[in-house]
């Protein structure tokens, strides 16, 4: 078996979910490889080689995939991919992105967000937001697959050595260009990887008031998140969205503050280590998932909140 | 410029789904089904180009069961203007229903297809792209916000770090997120409107599509569940409780 992982970088700095990827490629077992695809990405290439269990690293550098447009992700990966068991990408929006494609252009079914591996046909994934778990056998010759982060632990990236080879593929399909990219600046942790995850709802009734546990978040190095209806009132941007439809977190600690606990949201969260809900509603669904639950008014709370851990931290 | 709209029959989004006690599904008898969230989203966006003269003609079509008919015709109250249902009770993996919808778009050449990212109960957010790479169209893909210009049309997409804006030529397919748009409710004129409206009947076989599954499900069983923590009395008790018995800070 041979297996390509998809690396998910920015041209600069090679994501961390790549890891947990190669951790799902080894749990089907195999030789492992991983597609570099994007511009001017040597410094991307030379940190996936050193990313523990890999043998070798595919660097396809192009103007074509610098701003990894789905259409031409496609063609270079399904090109690629052919000579391969299993083709893997992370679960984020990039992978989404492309890899049906992939999928539609070998004529195989894709296996979406998978959370375990039983064997090399065969994958758990959920489905109805996570309130039922599949179990799936794929019968196609590739599998195409993408990975949920949270179900695969990452393996180690350094200590590899694995050669790295330029593919001079440039496929441009004509049909899109990139315009203009609007990203969140940010200084705390990725939401997807920080072991702390502190989000908001509609009860933090306005973008301002999240400066509350912005504070509380860079007492603890969390990441901040937020429920839909936080993200359709304005108050934050959408890639700070938790949920079924979201982000999908499972941090060591997710502090949920003025959010009910609907089952789209539960589903971006309930596999973390320990919840804590802080609500004023104590019929509020969320407090049947949380290990710790605070029955109070946030606007109390969460300052409290700040100043106990200045004490203790 | 026509718009075709593919919109599915899925289970009510505030029903509570129950996996059936032999592990074979999730138990769909006598629950409440409706159009999936994102594709009213789709619907909506369609109507609202139609609305500003863009769209001249949006057609509606669905993949499923006779009963499926029920969401293609809340879509005409919403104001599209002829439905296809492609009948079919067997089950239509993604692959299936992108190629069910390529053989659609073949015959009715639209210069926009409109899906929802995702469907609630599958959760694949596959058979758009599937279709744009069938069809040889760009795509874009978790749309919040779609502005057609002449021959091509910019697409505001909703991506990990922020947004990203990309433009495609036209034909291309979109796939709707959450913020594109807000979906009006169907009035009741338009509901009985819409009972009149055109609505065609195909089957796979029609539009030689094979629907034999790639994938097999061979079990489907409840998550692991979650029991409630205890309440703790204040903050103090909270951080105490972090930082000594769940060591988390
Ligand atoms: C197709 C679809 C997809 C969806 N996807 C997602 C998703 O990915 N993620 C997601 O989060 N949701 C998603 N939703 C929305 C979901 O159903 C809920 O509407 C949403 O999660 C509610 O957000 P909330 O808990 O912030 O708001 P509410 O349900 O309004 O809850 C606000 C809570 O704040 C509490 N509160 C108010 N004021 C205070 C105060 N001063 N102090 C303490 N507590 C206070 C209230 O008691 C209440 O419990 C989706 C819905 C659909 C239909
Ligand atoms: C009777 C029946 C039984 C089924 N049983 C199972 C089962 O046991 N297990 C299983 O995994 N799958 C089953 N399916 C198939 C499943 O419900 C989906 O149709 C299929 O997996 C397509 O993937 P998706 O809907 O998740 O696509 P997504 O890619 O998540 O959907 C995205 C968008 O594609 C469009 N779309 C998708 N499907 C249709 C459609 N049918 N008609 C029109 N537009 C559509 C919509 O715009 C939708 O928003 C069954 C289907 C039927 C009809």
């Amino acid at each position: 078996m041979s297996i390509l992982v998809f690396a998910e970088h920015d041209n600069s700095t090679l994501k961390s979910a790549t890891l947990n990827v190669v951790g799902a490629a080894k749990a089907i077992g195999g030789d492992i490889h991983v597609l570099v695809a994007g511009q001017n990405v040597g410094g991307v290439a030379e940190k996936a080689a050193q990313i523990d269990g890999v043998s070798k690293v595919l660097v396809a550098d192009n103007a074509a995939y610098g701003h990894q447009l789905g259409e031409n992700l496609a063609l270079l990966v399904a090109e690629v991919g052919k000579g391969y068991s299993h083709i893997l990408a992370n679960a984020g929006t990039t992978g989404k992105d492309f890899m049906p494609r992939v999928a539609a252009l070998l004529d195989v079914a894709q296996i979406s967000d998978i959370m375990r591996v039983e064997s090399a046909d065969t994958f758990v994934r959920p489905i109805y937001a996570g309130n039922a778990i599949a179990t799936v056998k794929s019968s196609d010759g590739i599998k195409v697959i993408t990975v949920r982060g949270t179900g695969f632990d990452p393996v180690a990236g350094e200590g590899g050595s694995a050669a790295v080879e330029s593919i001079d593929a440039a496929h441009d399909a004509g049909i899109s260009s990139f315009v203009e990219a609007k990203m969140a600046e940010s200084d705390r942790p990725e939401l997807t990887a920080a072991s702390i995850v502190i989000s908001g709802g509609r009860g933090m009734q306005n973008g301002e008031n999240f400066h509350m546990l912005e504070k509380v978040a860079d007492l603890l190095g969390a990441a901040v998140g937020a429920s839909r209806a936080a993200v359709d009132a304005g108050f934050v941007p959408n890639d700070m969205q938790v949920g079924q439809t979201g982000k999908i977190v499972a941090p060591n600690l997710y502090i949920a503050v003025g959010i009910s606990g609907a089952i789209q949201h539960l589903a971006g969260m309930s596999d973390s280590k320990v919840i804590v809900a802080i609500n004023k509603d104590e019929e509020a669904p969320i407090f049947q998932v949380a290990d710790y639950g605070l029955v109070a008014d946030l606007f109390e709370a969460v300052p409290q909140l700040e100043a106990e851990l200045k004490k203790v931290l | 410029m026509k718009v075709l709209v593919a919109v599915k029959r899925v289970i009510d989004y505030n029903v509570k789904v129950r996996v059936k006690p032999d592990n074979t599904g999730v138990d769909l008898a006598n629950v409440k089904m409706a159009m999936n969230p994102f594709c009213e989203i789709a619907v909506e966006e369609a109507v609202r180009l139609k609305e500003k003269g863009v769209a001249t003609e949006i057609v509606v079509v669905s993949i499923g069961p006779k009963a499926a008919q029920e969401q293609i015709r809340t879509a005409l109250a919403l104001g599209a203007d002829r439905g296809i249902h492609i009948e079919t009770d067997e089950e239509v993996q993604s692959l299936q229903a992108a190629k069910l919808l390529k053989a659609v778009v073949d015959k009715e050449e639209p210069k926009l297809v409109i899906l929802g990212k995702q469907s609630i109960d599958t959760d694949n957010n596959q058979t758009g792209q599937m279709l744009a790479a069938l069809a040889g169209m760009p795509q874009g893909t978790f749309a919040s916000e779609v502005v057609v210009d002449g021959d091509k049309v910019n697409v505001t997409r909703e991506v990990d770090g922020g947004l990203v804006t990309v433009q495609l030529n036209l034909p291309a397919v979109v796939t709707t997120d959450l913020r594109l748009n807000e979906p009006r409710y169907a009035s009741l004129p338009n509901i009985m409107k819409a009972k009149k409206k055109p609505l065609d009947t195909q089957s796979p076989a029609d539009l030689g599509v094979d629907l034999t599954p790639r994938l097999t499900t061979l079990k489907v069983e409840a998550p692991q569940t979650r029991k409630a923590g205890i309440k703790v009395g204040s903050v103090e008790e909270l951080v105490d409780k972090l930082k000594n018995e769940a060591k988390v800070i």
